[in-house]
């Protein structure tokens, strides 16, 4: 069982959050970006054996949206990369 | 190839069952083949089978990383079915499901293939009309939908006593899927294997790669592995979970994310189900092994993983929702769970085309793949030797992400 830690609840259950998907970076303006960039940021995120970056919301407690790192093979929640937001 | 028959099996017992050759060879490691496949799991031994039967591509090998038929070909629940939504899917489902079919006499290996129907369990109007829709498009092509009454639905399935009229989600009616079944997936890897051994390819286990290598003009060249470069001007990629995590190595990403879907089965018990249950609105399905034992399969972990182990609330959740339908399923002791890695497209649709670096060829994205074995390994090989899809093929390649034309599946899985 995973405890992921809300701002507010402190470590709670991973039952009582619903997954957001991965983090993904900002929305490129479609006028700008080059078609390629465009089809990556709609269809691709890393899959990476190790931490991804990821939402999560706590639905079934105080309804905050977090943000954690979580290591893919082991589901611990880790510290993030140094450069990474 | 030793043929497999009664009489072979009486021959065999005189001599104290010590006289079977072993149903494939251990040649050694060449330094180069004309292809490499990479993963010895249903579609990379179907590939190397077929590259050779039907397409004479000759100096073949397979390359696994650990034992031949130990990924999610032995770790799935083996229901084989063409019910899809899309006009690009259902084609090939159904050719798939007619291979299956065959494929006992195909391979003159026993596949045990039990063609016992699916019955979906319904509890929404909203999953009512969605199959409704899809009825009408499966009937296109041959696959078969029948919407039965809840009445009916008791009838065929006995156990199913949960769901009356004050439950939260009371049961509503079903569909009846005849095509669909079930088999034994140990026969499928190793009847492949063998055939395609008896054809000349080479299999080699314990064998990962641990990078892809790309020639200076930007083409395959080969793979690299413990035991030293493997040359090859073809390299077909078949690793279930793992593409991206190889693809990577020659810097290309693709759409894919890697997810853990678990299983679990109980004791064996008398016959008590004769057809596959799916239950999509409660979110599980199950069927009896011959055996007896229920085999019994729910949603995926939340998010990307490399797990291979069911997580508590995924086993609780998934109970739970069993035992609201099938309440005597509460006597039953559960006996082993596990968990498999799949990758998955943002369309839950299959990708298999050659990539962007040449001569590197991708079968991936097979979420409920284990029923796309036959008419996948199929498909792929006539990619792989012509250098052209197969027409079944077309909608799934690469490019549709380039134009976002999407082959939408999402919910037509256990995906969530
Ligand atoms: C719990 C569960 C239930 C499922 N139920 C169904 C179902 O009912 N019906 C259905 O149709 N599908 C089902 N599936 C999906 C199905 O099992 C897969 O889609 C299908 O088996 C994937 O193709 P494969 O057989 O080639 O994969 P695998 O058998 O996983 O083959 C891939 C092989 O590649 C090898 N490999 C990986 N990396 C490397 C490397 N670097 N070098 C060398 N070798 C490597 C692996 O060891 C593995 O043997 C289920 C899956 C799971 C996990
Ligand atoms: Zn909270």
């Amino acid at each position: 069982m995973m405890l992921i830690p809300c701002p507010f609840c402190g470590n709670r259950s991973e039952s009582e959050f619903a997954y957001g998907g991965p983090v993904k970076p900002d929305r490129p303006d479609s006028h700008v970006t080059d078609d390629e960039g465009w089809v990556a940021f709609l269809t691709t995120v890393p899959n990476p054996v190790g931490p991804v970056h990821e939402h999560w919301w706590h639905v079934k407690g105080c309804g905050a949206w977090l943000t954690i790192w979580r290591d893919t093979r082991t589901h611990d929640i880790v510290e993030g990369p140094p450069d990474a937001g | 190839m030793q043929n497999y028959s009664i009489f072979a099996l009486v021959r065999h017992a005189l001599n104290g069952h010590t006289t079977w050759a072993p149903a494939w060879r251990s040649p050694p490691l060449k330094e180069s083949y004309d292809v490499v496949v990479i993963g010895a799991g249903g579609h990379g031994l179907a590939t190397a089978y077929y590259l050779v039967k039907e397409f004479g591509v000759a100096n073949v090998a397979v390359l696994e990383r650990g034992w031949l038929g130990g990924g999610n070909v032995a770790r799935n629940t083996v229901t084989v079915r063409s019910n899809y939504m899309r006009d690009a899917s259902i084609p090939f489902y159904v050719k798939s499901v007619a291979l299956y079919e065959g494929l006992a006499d195909e391979l003159n290996f026993n596949m045990m293939h039990s063609k016992r129907t699916m019955i979906d369990v319904v509890q929404t109007f909203p999953k009512m009309r969605e199959l409704r829709r899809r009825q009408l498009t499966m009937d296109i092509y041959g696959s078969t939908y029948v919407q039965i009454s809840t009445e009916e639905v008791r009838r065929r399935i006995p156990a199913l006593t949960g769901g009356g009229p004050d439950a939260r989600l009371p049961v509503i009616g079903g569909m009846v899927h005849t095509d669909a079944g079930v088999n034994r997936h140990d026969a499928v890897a190793w009847g492949y294997a063998r055939g395609a051994d008896a054809r000349g390819v080479e299999l080699h286990q314990q064998m990962p790669v641990i990078n892809l290598l790309r020639g200076s003009d930007g083409a395959i060249k080969g793979v690299e592995t413990p035991r030293g470069v493997v040359r090859a001007p073809k390299v077909a990629v078949a690793v279930s979970g793992h593409t991206t995590t190889l693809t990577e190595t020659v810097g290309l990403r693709l759409p894919l994310r890697t997810m853990n879907l678990t299983a679990f089965v109980s004791e064996p018990v008398k016959p008590l189900v004769d057809v596959v249950v799916n239950c999509p609105d409660s979110g599980f399905y199950f069927s009896q092994s011959d055996k007896g034992e229920m085999v019994i399969g729910g949603a995926p972990d939340m998010g990307q993983s490399f797990r291979r182990d069911i997580k508590q609330h995924v086993f609780e959740d998934t109970v739970t929702a069993m035992l609201s339908l099938f309440p005597s399923f509460r006597k039953l002791k559960l006996l082993r769970q596990w968990g498999g890695h799949l990758d998955i497209a943002p369309d839950a649709s299959p990708i298999m085309d050659e990539t962007d670096v040449p001569g590197l060829f991708v079968t991936a994205g097979w979420w409920g793949g284990y029923k796309a074995i036959p008419a996948g390994g199929l498909t792929f090989a006539h990619l792989i030797a012509k250098g052209a899809l197969h027409p079944l093929m077309e909608p799934f390649s690469l490019k549709r992400f380039k134009h976002l034309d999407y082959v939408m599946e999402s919910g037509t899985t256990t995906a969530r």
